[in-house]
């Protein structure tokens, strides 16, 4: 057999010089006479290692990381086909303590498997579920769902079972299930790294939400910019027809809209329209695309549906503290020196993900502040590290209505100016706001203009701030208007001195 | 075939799928570069809309163009993530160095390179990571050779 090494062809390792590796992998093993198998896997989203190189030395994948172009020929040399030692050396990539540390439950396979390789996918555990959900009635599928305690991981964390019970009860010819894979939040990127590392995992979940509510028909909504993770799907799905059975999925590409992220603005660009909310109710799962019943889910929520179905609500279940159930892959961006992906089990405090984990600022400058959930999420100062990583608990935090949206966590380091990241907030949600709510259109706009005012010294602006918050959070038809006040307000109320 | 050859015969191919609105637009701006003017009375008449509705949702995309862009296109993503590590600096600083120039500059709402910012994109799939001002000079320099 031919000796394997791994390059990954994830888009984050791509940006740190994953091609030109891979590219000189290949030169060299040429040069060298040596037959070689190059695969282009996932990240395993340890990305100050990146490029990680793997290699497999009697079934087990050593690895060597970071890795430049010019590393190559030495490696090479060194003999590291074979595992030889190296300075770059990390040894058995599974006991590195970032991934030691780790239950990687639905990203389990990413950075493991050949992403284009269905074979390889059935090799490692992948079918299982879609096999039982097919020997099974819709009814027992979605109990075995609702059991598993999985809620979704977009961001609401609505229980997934109860949203296929109400697609499954609502009569209909036709239904759909759209996937949500429009990755917007800045701090996120699981979504992408399961496209790019594992896509039949998605396709799996999709095919078995299809069985549940009696849909044959599902749609992937990716964002524009990631054109990479486009790519791996297309490939994946262009394996995958015959596997799937009767039930067809397409990729439906994004174009730089964040509130497309919004389900009902989802459905809308789907329908070849501008991504503008609809009022709820009806909800989409009674009234949903081309005015079907349809399921929409968050990607990450797709995935972890094979194994649930393979293994049991119960074993799921297990996982996770209180109401959240399960898995998180959280991830952890920003001003942190060792930033990737962590995917733990409901219940680490925000300090854990953050020191044990992340290893505190790149900058190495004491952390200030964190914003958890993406652009809509909460800024936490350190006096809220303590915060444990469950739904409940975050929204319980001061108040402001927080949440862990999508699991991003952003670190920020003494120098962030808070007012100016109050700014922001109403700035993105001026540039993005789909202008169907005047609280949102309007709001943010006058938003930034109040913050300016405070910022060049008319403090008693600040009731009038807190007056607009209140107004948007309460009147917006949607998340985009209704939650860009936390950002603001956490910052107003928990760095009050950058306002002054 | 000319562009409008070209735009025809991609409303013939996809004209029939349900909502094929964006799908279209995608096809004709990665052929064309850009969404030509001309071609939406095309779309609407191929689609039964009306043209106020192909402009609509042109306009409201910042993803759609329609005109041309330059020779390059860079986004350098202005997100949380990025500003913690400096992506305002290095915004403030592309602008700088393309001012003038036959370079497109757009800011991006993140590329989920969020753990190895600031990050940009050149045209569409070249991805860049932890780009300082030194190394976004470098990356230009390079671009600029390689005509």
């Amino acid at each position: 057999m031919k000796p394997t090494i791994l390059v990954p062809g994830d888009a984050a390792a791509l940006a740190l010089g994953a091609e030109a590796v891979a590219a000189v992998v290949a030169s060299e093993a040429a040069q060298r006479g040596m037959a070689i198998e190059l695969v282009r896997n996932g990240s395993r989203g340890m990305f100050w290692l990146e490029p990680l190189v793997d290699v497999v030395v009697g079934g087990e994948r050593i690895a060597y990381g970071p890795v430049t172009a010019a590393d190559v020929p030495g490696l090479f040399d060194a003999g590291f086909i074979s595992g030889g030692a190296h300075p770059l050396r990390l040894g058995p990539t599974q006991q590195i303590p970032y991934l030691a540390r780790q239950q990687r439950v639905t990203m389990r396979r990413v950075g493991c498997v050949d992403p284009r390789s269905l074979d390889d996918y059935l090799a490692n555990g992948g079918g299982a579920g879609l096999a039982r959900a097919r020997a099974m009635p819709a009814a027992d599928i979605v109990r075995i769902v609702t059991d598993s305690g999985l809620r979704g991981r977009g961001g609401a964390a609505f229980p997934t079972g109860i949203k296929w019970r109400t697609v499954l009860d609502a009569p209909a010819a036709r239904k759909y299930v759209v996937c949500n894979a429009d990755e917007g939040d800045s701090g996120t990127f699981s979504d992408r790294m399961l496209l790019e590392g594992d896509p039949f995992g998605l396709l799996e979940g999709m095919a078995i939400a299809g069985l549940a509510v009696g849909a044959a028909q599902g749609y992937i909504y990716v964002r524009s910019e990631y054109p990479h993770a486009i790519a791996a799907l297309e490939a994946a799905l262009a394996q995958a027809n015959e596997w799937l059975g009767s039930f067809r999925i397409e990729v439906r590409k994004g174009a730089g809209s964040y509130v497309c992220g919004e389900e009902t603005a989802m459905l809308e660009s789907i329908e070849g329209r501008r991504g503008i909310v609809r009022a709820k109710p009806p909800l989409p799962a009674i009234c949903g695309l081309f005015g079907q019943p349809t399921v929409i889910n968050n990607l990450i929520t797709l995935a972890s549906v094979p194994d649930i179905l393979a293994r049991g609500a119960g074993w799921y279940r297990d996982f996770g503290v209180g109401r959240s159930r399960g898995t998180l892959p959280f991830q952890l961006a920003g001003n942190i020196r060792y930033g990737g992906l962590v995917e733990v089990p409901f219940g680490l405090t925000l300090r854990q993900l953050l020191y044990d984990f992340g290893g505190g600022s790149r900058s190495g400058r004491p952390l200030r502040a964190v914003q958890v959930g993406g652009p809509l999420g909460a800024y936490l100062p350190a006096s809220q590290f303590d915060t444990v990583l469950d739904y409940e608990a975050f929204a319980a935090l001061g108040g402001v209505g927080a949440g862990l949206g999508h699991g991003g966590i952003v670190a920020f380091d003494d120098t962030v100016d808070m007012a100016k990241q109050a700014r922001y907030a109403m700035k993105f949600c001026a540039i993005e706001s789909c202008g169907k709510c005047t609280p949102c259109r309007i709001g943010s706009t006058r938003g930034v203009e109040v913050i300016d005012r405070i910022r060049g010294g008319q403090h008693e602006q600040i009731d009038l701030l807190r007056e607009l918050c209140e107004t948007m959070t309460h009147g917006s038809l949607c998340a985009m208007g209704s939650m860009t006040p936390i950002p603001v307000t956490s910052a107003l109320n928990h760095f009050p001195e950058d306002f002054r | 075939m000319d562009s409008l050859a070209r735009v025809a015969s991609i409303i013939e191919q996809q004209h029939a799928r349900p909502g094929a609105l964006l799908p279209i637009l995608h096809e004709i701006q990665d052929a064309l570069g850009c969404i030509p003017p001309d071609s939406v009375p095309l779309i609407a008449q191929g689609l039964n809309l009306s043209r106020a509705e192909v402009h609509g949702v042109i306009s409201y995309y910042a993803h759609f163009r329609q005109t041309p862009p330059g020779r390059h296109v860079v986004r350098v993503c202005c997100a949380e993530a990025c500003q913690s590590v400096g992506g305002e600096a290095l915004a403030e600083h592309a602008r700088a160095r393309l001012a003038g120039s036959d370079v497109t500059l757009e800011p991006v709402y993140c590329l989920g390179l969020c753990a190895i910012g600031p990050a940009l994109q050149i045209d569409e799939t070249k991805l860049h990571a932890r780009v300082t001002p030194e190394k976004f000079d470098a990356l230009i320099e390079a671009m600029e050779a390689a005509r």
